[in-house]
């Protein structure tokens, strides 16, 4: 990553213009920080948030995340309002655009606060030294005579002060501080403390403007028929009864492009959504759906089963596994397969695009990365990046699934093809069976144990690789790190005698993408419930065995925090169970107790979950626990309820009837810990999920006696 | 196309559309209201719940002209003036419910209607009348201890509304 660009200009001079006083870029105090390989690799972009002190003293910044619900818009500007001296209520946001001079701006890999948690504090406590000088200059004092609170500098020992407004100009002819003082954590008046989010009130009075809201002058919807197999082409279009619906302008051939290949589709122009939808389903299409019939997930699973008994590819090995598994008193392999997973999230896919015809091209839209989205209109339009302006609105929902651009991109095809906005609409049946999807995947697990210690660990990863399919950034000799680093001795720090990791890439061409935690929520099953089945072989308490063989006094406080909170070590009723799960994530280590009991009629119920995240400095206590809920809620959601699948090239489930997703009444009590390390901040958004299905099928195993290896589980027949 | 005369909190609506048009889309591209939301269209998840003389419907599934001459109709932006909130929207705002925010039009007119009808209801009793609503965020926990604080609001206000409290502070 390059965090230091020195040939930008980090501090513009612009008070010759009016109201504006001082302008400051972060790009100087943003280091190299442990981000996810997505940003690093994919965009080679720094962290660039703009902040805007005027000469009325309001403060702007320019937000670089956009707002899923993980809270971005309160996190980051509590950054700045932090080191600043102001109230979070002083602290205007404009959702960045894209352009290169905002650095990385995509939501994703929990990125927000980790990135941005130095830059933005420094940018804050440059801005308030170059404030305090200021009115120090103008009082004739040290600057150890003033101090900052509350958007003014006030002199010691006296009732003068100034406004940071009537200090901004000035202000901004000093040189920027390289390396500003930071304030003692102890001091903090906003970061680590639960404050309510300001805009929760747009969001509970429908105030509140999601991509799907807006309105362009001049606008017209957009209904897309997809090829029910994907991949499918046109053979022949028959739109006479469509066209005969009042509202519809046109019926025309449309593409979905994809990052690794272009599906073909039929569009419905219509003045208004419902008519053009009514059209949709009034199509008759036929479609050449030849070579479709092999893309099935059970001959993707079948293959990566195959792959199971073969040799991968080794990335990381200690000792000789072979060897070890030979001479072990005992020995166990087990196979744990996860599904793929559409997002769903409540609002579907949508986005507005206005192909000009003087080359420009405005684009409306929830998208998770206004820079990923510049890069990927400009490549497809083959326009400039700066004849596109990209407007970004509140995500209603998104889970990775609104940082892969194919309904943008169909936008802009019709708009290019009408000179027209065009707003396209994806309806449910849309985001669940065209996907892209979490890919399913397996862990092919060996282990051994001598004596009441787990002596040996091989975690093979099987399955189609994101980095492939997405970026084209996979060779076949080659191992996908984004796997192999979170799987990695390194990452989960079970220090044991004997232990390989490997993996194999199974390919298809079912469209797949990152979803929360990404891998994480696959393999973490596999190496936790395999966990789970060493400590029982040997005759351990699973909690007391992961203790023995961790090495990491991080890892070991977050299970001590578990066991107490969750009651591990309280004897329960026969039929009643408990099962534990950990995993580190996105810079987190977050653990997981399921309770769940046994009914009469063959069905598990889940009493309780208990979850414990160590995600070092955190912005918003209420907020970390409100994600990790979510997480909860998504996991066990994945964990026990119909993936996708897909037969003769076209997935079998289409909306929430044969696609749910738990619903209130299903959901259990919850009771979230936050172990607070001060380490540095660590991912929110993501960490909580992975050990939620491992911790689950763990207690099933407790209250039933049954290993079940395979997502989802069906608790009505355990 | 017909011409329909709707009465949507409290004023008149005149909007000339096809007559199987659904209300949802009725609500959001032809009267403005924006804040009833699309998500399934097959009435399974609630994102577009409003009331119908009171009773919550799903108006996704609810075409124009199945509604009567005399259909009272009140969407998320009619439960409140703007400058002071309903209990359910104010307990909402204590508990910190939304995450994205998207369901939660719906579920805050669910709620309302369960309130209505059963002003200090079980956890069971939520759990049935919320279960048409779903949130893929997973505020489900906050939304159960919101419904009991917004009947709580309700009793010690005397069913009234809410001041926009601090925690809203705009």
């Amino acid at each position: 990553m390059t965090s230091n660009n020195n040939s930008r200009r980090e501090f513009l001079r612009l008070s010759s213009l009016s109201g504006l006083g001082l302008m400051l870029g972060v790009s100087s105090f943003a280091k190299n920080a442990s981000i996810v390989k997505l940003t690093e690799e994919a965009l080679q972009l720094e962290i660039n948030p703009f902040i805007i002190i005027d000469n009325l003293g309001n403060i702007t910044l320019v937000n670089p995340r956009p707002d899923m619900g993980q809270g971005s818009t309160q996190a980051v500007p509590s950054l700045l309002a932090e080191e600043l001296e102001v109230s979070l209520e002083k602290v205007k946001l404009i959702q960045s655009d894209g352009k290169s001079k905002y650095g990385s701006q995509t939501s994703g890999g929990s990125s927000s606060v980790r990135e941005l948690w130095e830059p933005l504090r420094k940018a804050g406590a440059a801005a308030k030294e170059m404030l305090t000088e200021t009115a120090a200059k103008r009082w004739g004092v040290s600057v150890d005579k003033c101090y900052a609170e509350d958007g003014r500098i006030h002199q010691r020992n006296s009732d003068k002060s100034f406004s940071y407004g009537e200090l901004a100009d000035e202000a901004s002819k000093l040189p920027i501080p390289k390396n500003p003082k930071l304030k003692d954590s102890k001091d903090f008046k906003i970061i680590g403390k639960t404050k309510p989010r300001l805009d929760v009130p747009d969001r509970v009075t429908g105030k509140a403007v999601f991509g799907m809201d807006v309105d362009v002058p001049g606008m017209v919807y957009a209904a897309i028929l997809h090829s029910p197999a994907i991949h499918g082409k046109i053979v022949s279009i028959d739109d006479a009864a469509a066209k005969k619906i009042p509202g519809v302008i046109k019926v025309m051939k449309a593409e979905r492009p994809m990052p690794h290949r272009t599906s073909e589709a039929v569009a419905v122009i219509a003045t208004n959504w419902w008519a053009a939808l009514k059209a949709k389903k009034a199509l008759n299409v036929t479609w050449d759906n030849s070579g479709l019939d092999k893309m099935t997930t059970d001959s993707y699973f079948a293959k990566s089963y195959e792959a199971a008994k073969a040799e991968g590819i080794n990335f990381e090995e200690k000792g000789d596994i072979d060897q070890a598994l030979a001479h072990a008193e005992k020995t166990l392999e087990a196979v744990y397969e996860t599904p793929f997973l559409a997002h769903a999230p409540i609002e579907p896919e949508n986005a507005i695009a206005h192909v000009k015809d003087n080359g420009e091209v405005e684009i409306w839209a929830p998208i998770q990365g206004p820079d990923w989205a510049l890069r990927d209109v400009a490549g497809y339009l083959k326009v400039k990046p700066e004849q596109i302006k990209i407007n970004v609105f509140l995500l209603g929902g998104a889970f990775g699934r609104k940082a892969y651009h194919d309904f943008l991109l169909e936008a802009c095809f019709l708009s290019k093809e009408l000179k027209k906005p065009v707003k396209v609409i994806w309806t449910r049946e849309d985001d669940i069976s065209q996907g892209p999807y979490r890919p399913g995947m397996l862990s092919a697990m060996r282990g051994a144990v001598n004596g009441k210690r787990i002596a040996a660990f091989h975690h093979h990863a099987i399955g189609e690789s994101i980095n492939r399919q997405v970026f084209n950034g996979l060779k076949d000799h080659e191992v996908d790190d984004w796997i192999t680093g979170e799987l990695s001795a390194e990452n989960h720090k079970y220090n044991l005698p004997v232990w390989k990791l490997s993996w194999s890439n199974v390919k298809t061409d079912i469209p797949i993408v990152w979803w929360r935690s990404v891998y994480a929520s696959n393999f973490a099953f596999g190496q936790e419930c395999f966990m789970d089945e060493l400590a029982h072989a040997a005759g351990q308490d699973p909690i007391e065995a992961r203790l023995a063989i961790l090495q990491d006094d991080r890892f070991k406080k977050v299970l001590e925090v578990i066991s107490e909170k969750a009651n591990w070590k309280e004897k329960l009723p026969a039929g009643q169970g408990r099962g534990v799960a950990m995993f580190k994530s996105f810079g987190s280590i977050s653990a997981c107790c399921v309770t769940v009991s046994k009914k009469g009629d063959g069905s598990v119920k889940i009493d309780k979950v208990v979850s414990v995240i160590d995600c070092g400095w955190h912005v918003n206590p209420d907020n970390v626990k409100a994600q990790t809920e979510g997480n909860i809620v998504m996991g066990l959601t994945a964990a026990i309820k119909p993936g996708i699948t897909y037969a003769g090239g076209m997935a079998q489930q289409s909306n929430f009837h044969d696609y749910p997703i738990m619903r209130i009444n299903e959901a259990p009590e919850m009771e979230i810990h936050i172990v607070n390390s001060g380490e540095v901040p660590g991912g929110v958004g993501e960490p909580g999920l992975p050990p939620v299905a491992p911790a689950l099928a763990n207690a099933i195993f407790a209250a039933t006696g049954k290993r079940l290896r395979k997502l989802p589980i069906d608790l009505n027949e355990v | 196309m017909a011409v329909y005369n709707l009465n949507v909190n409290g004023k008149k609506v005149t909007v000339d559309v096809e007559p199987d048009m659904p209300l949802l889309w009725v609500l959001r591209d032809f009267a403005g209201l924006k804040g009833t939301k699309f998500g399934c269209g097959m009435a399974l998840c609630g994102a577009c719940t409003v009331h119908l003389n009171g009773q919550p419907i799903r108006s996704c599934q609810t075409p124009v002209s199945s509604l009567a001459k005399s259909a009272k109709l009140t969407t998320i932006e009619g439960i409140s003036d703007g400058v002071t909130l309903h209990a359910v929207q104010q307990a909402w705002v204590e508990e910190q419910v939304p995450q994205c925010g998207y369901c939660q039009s719906g579920q805050i007119m669910s709620a309302v209607a369960l309130l209505k009808t059963n002003p200090d209801p079980s956890d069971e009793d939520i759990n049935s009348a919320m279960v048409g609503n779903l949130c893929r965020c997973g505020t489900y926990d906050r939304i159960r201890k919101a419904i009991h604080r917004a009947a709580d609001l309700s009793k010690t206000s005397g069913g009234g509304s809410q001041k926009v409290g601090k925690a809203g502070g705009k």
